[in-house]
């Protein structure tokens, strides 16, 4: 019988089936862990007597709650609070209690979980991938199922390294047409987002298909996929192909072996099928407080939208005329060496407008080697940008790195919820090329002109 | 071992007509540096609740009595954005049991349904029904998978294995690990 793609993922990984009266235990490939969302989980290990049951299918690294300022003179890393120094500290404590491997402070392999995952070839196609954090979506650009999942579910997934789940439904989101060159990953997926809304995706796993997918690098998929989650989605996937198997004959250091069965078969049946025409998606920014509220930066504010009024915009005003006073790059959707060299290009020659703040915060310590390599840190500081050391920083504002209210902040992040980088701040989410053009502009700028 | 059972539930409602409620509304992602699950009520919908200088606001949340307004009645697409189950640990620290919306988030619903939170899909008419009513009291029955306010009868439908849980106070956790066995077996297909 013809399957999709995650049909053929999910009976690989099935444990047993699911019945009316209980789920399918699914067996998971690689749990990914951080300090936020796993000390929890520890405890209830600790009061039920229960070892981590396979810490060699774990890796936990440390990218929420740590400084992206370096050391002082003593050593001191600069906590944002006692409370977020301690957190880091239990996962190490919970780490070695355990036997997980764990890329600590210091680590030149440490990064934000999703960076370095696929970074240091532990994401591989036709995985179960999951973590305590919702852009676990993210490696479904290697054709693994992965996924998002609570503090409880980490614990199981401690325990037994397995899940009880339902299976969910699938959906094909086909891009047609190939999209200009200043149209990245970011852009098709809030393009995607503002076509099926918050919820759309509810429910489904999506696979993303088409030539403009085929043509995008496994960042820009990584990309895509990270977003996933925005459209209320478990998990996106795409299928591998040889550009993703030469990207972990790449991580991995050696020609890994290509599995040639990891597509969906030409009759398969999708729950639910849309169509996106990739020619006519532009640059795109949002306006509101949720990703659905995206458009052409190069267009207006729609009419009837809810948030323009916390995001202090009127229906009409043309999203080019809106000031920007920070500029935020980094984030597991967009802080790998490929965003940053996107950055670099519209950077080149050019300074930061005066009086706007720009954050370049790398994904790992790898990508941070790597753009250091090719001397993309003195081009960002040349321009008047910081540079900082890796972590989640302003995507998630939980380590310090936060906007003042009233702050207008582009950034190639995922969530523009209200207050999401600090009360009363508001979020603009665009691509790398188009924070880069909105800094140098001093206002949301269509990236087109600067390249 | 076991979790808090639901069975049943009679009590008033808070309604937060909001669409596309976020888990970041819910709980700010600055009170997630606690490596415990206590104490998260003053964190609940913090920013709603209190202005930046500390003050309490006149919002609805801080005007009633939540002992006795236990059921959260939301706008469409409850629970959106990070797995944080933080954010169902916060709500029932404030007091609630249960939540009412036309769509609750995927893993906001898997969260709530392993601690004791209801979370009840209904039609858009009833939502918009109990939309006009803040305070309406409402009973739900989780076994019969029924809500009744007014004349009104309401049917939902939970996931089986989770109400089972639920119903029972049982802690999926075990029902995993007396399945350790057939994990064993599938790891040794594997290698």
């Amino acid at each position: 019988m013809a399957k999709t793609l995650f049909e053929k993922v999910w009976e690989r990984n099935l444990v047993t089936q699911e019945t009316d009266e209980r789920p399918a235990i699914l067996h998971i490939s690689l749990h990914l862990v951080h300090e936020v969302t796993s000390p929890q989980a520890f405890t209830v290990l600790r009061e039920r007597g229960v070892k981590v049951r396979r810490p060699d299918l774990t890796l936990a690294t440390i990218d929420h709650s740590v400084p992206t300022l370096p050391a002082g003179p003593s050593g001191e890393l600069p906590y944002v609070t006692d409370a977020a120094r301690n957190q880091v500290e239990t996962l190490r404590k919970n780490c070695a209690e355990h036997g997980v491997p764990l890329l600590d402070l210091g680590d030149d392999r440490r990064g934000i979980v999703h960076v370095v995952g696929p970074e240091l070839g532990r994401t591989r196609p036709g995985m179960t991938v999951v973590c305590g954090d919702s852009h676990t979506s993210t490696h479904g650009a290697f054709g693994a199922l992965a996924f998002g999942i609570g503090t409880t579910e980490v614990g199981h997934v401690l325990a037994t390294q397995s899940l009880l789940q339902r299976r969910p439904k699938t959906m094909r989101v086909n891009f047609v047409g190939t999209p200009s060159d200043t149209v990245t990953g970011k852009d098709l997926a809030l393009a995607m987002i503002a076509k099926i809304g918050t919820q759309g995706g509810t429910g489904y796993v999506l696979e993303y298909t088409g030539e403009s997918i085929r043509a995008l690098s496994m960042e820009g998929r990584m990309t895509l996929c990270n977003m996933s989650i925005e459209a209320g989605a478990r998990a996106g996937m795409i299928a591998p192909d040889e550009t993703t198997w030469s990207y972990l004959d790449g991580a991995a250091g050696e020609s890994v072996s290509r599995d040639d069965n990891l597509f969906t078969d030409e009759d398969a049946i999708f729950d639910a099928e849309i169509e996106i025409d990739a020619s006519a998606v532009k640059p795109m920014v949002t306006f509101g407080t949720a990703p659905d509220a995206a458009i052409a930066a190069s267009a207006s504010v729609p009419a009837g939208v809810e948030g323009i009024d916390y995001m202090d915009l009127e229906e009409g005003q043309e999203l080019t005329s809106v000031a920007v006073t920070t500029v935020f790059v980094g984030s597991c959707t967009n802080g790998r060496l490929e965003d940053l060299r996107a950055v670099g290009k519209v950077l080149g020659g050019r300074k930061v407008a005066d009086g706007v703040k720009m954050l370049i915060v790398p994904g790992s310590e790898q990508v941070k080697r790597d753009a250091e390599s090719e001397g993309l840190h003195s081009l960002f500081l040349e321009a008047g940008a910081e540079w900082r050391e890796p972590g989640c920083s302003m995507c998630i504002a939980m380590n310090g790195d936060r906007g003042q209210p009233g702050d207008l902040v582009v950034s190639t992040s995922n969530r523009n919820f209200k207050g999401r980088q600090g009360e009363g701040v508001r979020t603009v989410l665009a691509s790398p090329l188009t924070a880069a053009a909105s800094a140098v502009a001093g206002h949301i700028a269509d990236p087109g002109e600067y390249l | 071992m076991s979790i808090e059972a639901f069975t049943s539930l009679t009590s008033r409602t808070v309604v937060l007509p909001e669409e596309n409620i976020d888990t970041d509304q819910i709980i700010p992602a600055r009170f997630l540096t606690t490596t415990g699950r206590d104490s998260l009520a003053d964190a609940c919908f913090h920013d709603w609740r209190f202005e930046a200088s500390g003050k309490m606001t006149d919002h609805t949340l801080n005007t009633t009595d939540i002992s006795s307004h236990k059921i959260l009645v939301a706008g469409n697409n409850f629970g959106c954005g990070s797995s944080r189950e933080h954010a169902p640990w916060a709500l029932m620290a404030l007091g609630f049991r249960a939540v009412i919306s036309t769509e609750i988030a995927d893993i906001f619903r898997s969260n709530s349904l392993k601690n004791g939170l209801l979370p009840v899909i209904v039609p858009p008419e009833v939502l918009a029904d109990l939309h006009e009513q803040p305070g309406v009291e409402i009973s739900i029955d989780l076994d019969a998978e029924e809500l009744r306010f007014g004349n009104h009868v309401v049917s939902f439908s939970t996931e089986p294995f989770a109400r089972r849980c639920l119903l029972d106070g049982q802690d999926s956790l075990d029902v995993l690990l007396s399945a350790v066995p057939d994990i064993e077996a599938f790891e040794g297909a594997q290698s």
